[in-house]
């Protein structure tokens, strides 16, 4: 049965460190059972910054007067290939969000160069229909994350002033349409921070993971919880996400959802990634730059990412560390076939 | 006093099969097949990476150990048929277990697709060795599809949970005349032993073993188990009786 509102509320705001212990332990305890002590890897690749939606805490929105840029075949060759020497296997690529720079044949294009070097593709990008995401899907694509970043209504249109973005319930529907077209994994998440009502916001973030479960019980499911990080010339002002607050989250989520992937960002500090690991993480970014073209490209000198990451260590230092911990490095986790819709 | 398991023509004295995943580093893997001594193992093509040599899972795999890929994170059966073929092009082998699975939360998998991927890859000419929800119906079509042997499970991948299909499992002891080989949920030695003396023919383990503080030493010891089990079997030991008999209470009359 689903955990209700006022329970989840309960458990952020107990403040008991024994409480948060017992959590903690039941949740290394299922991540070992469902996992066992592996941390898989990948990488995210910035295809382009260009963006058509307004939303005040993004530092790629479309009235921040940044340079803009995407990348040409050629850029995404040396980008993509740089990646992969590293031993990155999983690719993100991801875009700002505008169907005028990036259309879909733009995506398809960004896919083939990716094909070669990756054998596991999923895309951050805009919103799409679901004979788009069918196209993309047979094309090569195996995973779609879209965030929802609040399900807080009132505070969503807040946040997203224009485009497509401010759209709330197409947005919403993005991961069934991703699903229908064929997608096998499809990663959900909040931006933390972005709401102040964060029990409110979990449960409809478990709400909305339920129902996909239920309605598309194929594909693979994962949950992030990005902390709002802040963007160079803002004023926004967040609801800030506390330490403690966060292992919950990771811990209560990694207990209701056993077999649920949890993604852990280059956003968090080097000492909040590494102890969480344990705690319910499967999947984390290493080696991470989220500038475009900021792997190889000279144009990262000159450019704002999109937001500053945290953890800045080489692919090497995070394979390093977690074999230190004791933990499975996985790079490998998925070989390409063709993918055909019924 | 035993006689051999015979899969795909092939003969194994061991009857205890190996998964291959969860484990935490690769030569704890390499440490529980040498322990237990087993003779089979399997692993999923979607783990195996073939270009870079340093993390190669099949170099902790000796040669003489049969190498069953595993067609994990196939939804149906065109995808299950697409990772064996693959896994045969890429060196892996011709022995496949097959693993449909379309629902992520239960990992249940699809009978009705494991037939279809059965039927194809045996025509093919793979060793196929089908995981499945134990029922009869669906245990007799794979045995037509030209299964080589039935892989049903004792309870939800990953659980632990042991032999709560028990009486599902008997039917197709009783019934199925080819290996019934009971995989998935089997989290204690104990529990691969009372597979074993109800007849099943052998007994694969993974998350048990690959997430025990010491995994060599718990695989081994599963490796024992199913022996024992076995051994249990052949003697027809006797079922447990939840009171005292008397020796002849019914029919003692007949010889006074």
């Amino acid at each position: 049965m689903m955990i209700s509102l006022s329970e989840i509320q309960n458990i952020l705001d107990n403040q008991n460190p024994e409480f948060l212990e017992e959590l903690a332990q039941k949740a290394k305890h299922v991540k070992e059972q469902y996992f066992g002590r592996t941390i898989s890897l990948y990488a995210p690749i910035y295809l382009s910054n260009f963006c058509s939606s307004h939303c005040t805490y993004c530092g790629f929105h479309s009235k921040n007067k940044i340079k803009r840029f995407k990348l040409t075949d050629e850029q995404m060759h040396a980008e993509m290939k740089y990646v992969s020497d590293q031993g990155i296997e999983n690719i993100l690529l991801l875009t700002g969000e505008s169907y005028k720079a990036t259309p879909l044949s733009y995506l398809k294009e960004a896919v083939d160069v990716a094909k070669q070097y990756f054998p596991s593709i999923s895309l951050e990008v805009h919103p799409m229909q679901e004979n788009e995401y069918r196209q993309l899907f047979e094309h090569g694509v195996d995973g779609i994350t879209v965030y929802q970043e609040t399900y807080d209504r009132a505070r969503y249109k807040e946040v997203h002033c224009s485009g497509v973005k401010a759209d709330y319930d197409f947005r919403l529907n993005t991961a069934e349409r991703a699903a229908k077209g064929g997608m096998r994994n499809i990663s959900l998440g909040i931006l933390l921070g972005l709401s102040d009502n964060h029990a409110q916001d979990l449960h409809d973030l478990y709400q909305h993971l339920n129902y996909m479960e239920k309605h598309f019980p194929g594909v693979e499911y994962s949950l992030s919880f990005p902390r709002f990080q802040p963007i160079k010339g803002e004023k926004f002002t967040d609801k800030h996400v506390d330490d403690k607050t966060f292992v919950k989250i990771i811990c209560l989520t990694r207990t209701l959802f056993p077999r649920v992937g949890i993604n852990l960002s280059t956003r968090e500090k080097p000492i909040i990634r590494d102890n969480i690991l344990e705690l319910g993480i499967t999947k984390m970014s290493a080696g991470s730059n989220t500038s475009v073209g900021g792997y190889t490209q000279l144009e990262k000198q000159e450019q704002d990412p999109q937001f500053d990451i945290e953890d800045d260590r080489h692919l090497d230092d995070i394979v390093e560390l977690l074999k230190k911990q004791n933990l499975d490095p996985v790079f490998t986790d998925w070989r390409r076939i063709e993918n055909t819709t019924a | 006093m035993d006689t051999p398991l015979i899969i795909g023509g092939k003969a194994f004295a061991n009857r205890f099969m190996l998964g291959t995943g969860k484990f935490k580093n690769k030569s704890d893997l390499a440490d529980s097949i040498r322990s237990s001594k087993t003779e089979i193992v399997t692993v999923a093509l979607r783990r195996i990476d073939i270009d870079r040599h340093e993390e190669n899972i099949l170099e902790y795999i000796p040669e003489n150990i049969t190498l069953m890929t595993n067609t994990s994170g196939a939804r149906n059966a065109k995808e299950a048929i697409r990772i064996a073929r693959l896994a045969r092009e890429s060196g892996c082998g011709n022995w496949v277990k097959i693993e449909v699975i379309n629902d992520t939360k239960y990992l249940l998998p699809d009978n009705n697709e494991t037939i279809k991927a059965t039927e194809v890859l045996a025509k093919e000419g793979f060793v196929v060795l089908p995981y499945m929800s134990p029922d009869l119906y669906a245990a007799r079509e794979l045995v037509a599809a030209g299964a080589a042997t039935v892989m049903p499970l004792g309870s939800l991948i990953g659980s632990n949970q042991g032999l709560k299909t028990k009486e599902l499992i008997k039917i197709l002891i009783e019934e199925i005349d080819i290996p019934i080989v009971v995989d998935a949920g089997i989290g204690a030695p104990s529990q691969a032993a009372e597979a074993m003396e109800m007849g099943a023919d052998a007994v694969l383990a993974n998350t048990a073993v690959a997430t025990a503080e010491n995994p060599a030493l718990l695989a081994k010891a599963f490796s024992l188990a199913v022996e024992a089990g076995r051994l249990a079997y052949l003697s027809r030991l006797r079922a447990p009786q939840g009171q005292a008999s008397a020796s002849s209470p019914l029919t003692g009359f007949l010889h006074e």
